[in-house]
């Protein structure tokens, strides 16, 4: 099972590598959205700060769905997909190690940014540190929940606008909660609830959505 | 086949969910349904206008509440109502299932748009806003972003056995994700006035009750009566090479 995982990963990963472009495009998304909103909202610091972690959490959800087009696209277009359903693993499994390399590749780097796009937000550390927190662990949500409409819009006419539409609202949870934390530490409330329903997501995620994903892909496929 | 054969055929109501059997059937009772719906809509909208009082603290402005609150009803029992017509479809796999799906999806949208729409005409002389971010207001846009998704998947789609199974599929993920979203929201932010009925006591008037009882009914109606026709529709136009609906409809003319 492991071997499996292994190998997806690594391959998608080394595949990701050899085109480098794709994955910085939805960094630099991530960056320049959040720019913007200085430039749209305000320069003031204060309003910066009282909107940054909706803000970073925002653009995070735009920019992970933005790359989620190409979770199978690729491997749709020159038939790999084929062999990996017809191939005797579960395709849950692969359909997981897929989602793990896409978050490793997209996600991941995103958390790592966060602090320095805190920072130009004018966020303290605290807050710095629980933003980072909540977004590692609800950007593995995103993906996970996005495979979905990436498996069911695969190959369909005007797919990529059609995915924001099937999976925009199914996000709304997490970022509840990921941009709550930070206001509620703020109001002198704890955060635990908030990580734990994060936590909870992730868990419930991880559990069912590779076994939808692998259906939407059966479907997409025949 | 002999008559006892036929006899036993005719008993399963399974019958029915053959597309064959189901088209007479549902051109039969849409007229009915339609009819009571609009009897009981102009019953329901002549109590709203003439017959309750006016709220003691809102003045006329609530009447408005006898359809914005069906509507609401309506919007989310419709969106359950699919998802199980879904789940049907995948468990039996009967495609007259998916075309009751696809029929119910777009009443529920209208069913959404139209709550969402008489809220904020209420909530102007109510809170003095068109719209605000309470909880209700923002789950009830989220569900229709979700009949939204759920639409577009099945028209982007053109097999209608792919459509079927993948919007069906949208339909369960939805179902599954409704509760969550929905308490989120309610955690998140709330300002809507709580719910006049519940299930062991009403904190309402009783003749304001009987007209709300009154256009939900009505509403129930309508819905059947559209999504029949709907239904009918879908049926014509992927089943016109077959020879029972060429006769079905020369009986029609």
């Amino acid at each position: 099972m492991f071997s499996v995982i292994n190998l997806m990963v690594r391959r998608d990963i080394l595949l990701a590598m050899r085109r480098p472009q794709d994955v910085m495009t939805s960094l630099f998304f991530f960056i320049i959205v959040v720019s913007l909103f200085p430039l749209g909202v305000s320069p003031e610091m204060e309003v910066l700060r009282s909107i940054g972690p909706g803000v970073i959490w925002v653009a995070a959800l735009l920019a992970s769905m933005l790359s989620l087009g190409r979770l199978f696209s690729d491997d749709y277009q020159d038939g790999t997909l084929e062999q990996l359903i017809l191939s005797p693993q579960p395709l849950a499994l692969v359909v997981l190690s897929k989602v793990a390399a896409h978050w490793l590749l997209t996600g991941l780097p995103l958390v790592i940014l966060t602090p320095l796009l805190g920072l130009l937000l004018g966020l303290n550390v605290e807050e710095i540190q629980i933003l980072t927190l909540t977004l590692l662990l609800g950007t593995p949500v995103l993906s996970l929940i996005g495979s979905i409409g990436a498996a069911l819009t695969l190959g369909v006419r005007g797919g990529g606008v059609l995915i924001s539409l099937l999976i925009l609202p199914l996000f709304v949870p997490v970022l509840i909660f990921g941009t709550g934390a930070v206001s509620s530490m703020n109001a002198g409330l704890g955060v635990e609830a908030h990580f734990s329903l994060l936590g909870a997501f992730l868990v419930l995620s991880l559990l069912l959505t590779p076994w939808a994903s692998a259906a939407a892909l059966k479907i997409s496929m025949e | 086949m002999t008559s006892k054969q036929n006899e036993k055929k005719s008993n399963s109501w399974l019958k029915f969910s053959s597309t064959r059997n189901f088209y007479p059937l549902a051109g039969k009772m849409t007229p009915w349904f339609m009819g009571l719906a609009i009897a009981l809509m102009l019953v329901g909208l002549y109590m709203t206008f003439f017959v309750v009082p006016p709220d003691y603290q809102q003045g006329n402005s609530y009447r408005i509440m006898y359809i914005h609150v069906p509507a609401a009803w309506m919007s989310m029992l419709i969106y359950l109502l699919m998802a199980l017509y879904a789940g049907i479809y995948f468990v039996l796999n009967v495609k007259l299932a998916d075309m009751m799906a696809g029929g119910l999806a777009v009443t529920g949208a209208i069913f959404t748009v139209i709550a969402l729409w008489t809220g904020s005409m209420w909530g102007k002389p109510t809170w003095g806003a068109w719209w605000v971010w309470d909880a209700r207001l923002t789950s009830e846009l989220l569900l229709l972003f979700l009949y939204l998704g759920y639409i577009s998947l099945r028209a982007a789609i053109d097999d209608p056995n792919r459509a079927a199974k993948a919007s069906g599929l949208l339909a369960l993920v939805g179902v599954v994700n409704v509760p969550i979203i929905y308490f989120s929201v309610t955690w998140w932010n709330t300002l809507h006035q709580g719910a006049s009925i519940t299930t062991n006591k009403t904190s309402m008037a009783t003749e304001m009750f009987v007209t709300l009882l009154v256009m939900v009914f009505a509403f129930w109606m309508y819905t059947i009566a559209i999504v029949l026709m709907r239904v009918r529709n879908e049926i014509i136009e992927r089943e016109r090479d077959t020879s029972w609906l060429v006769e079905e409809l020369g009986k029609e003319k």
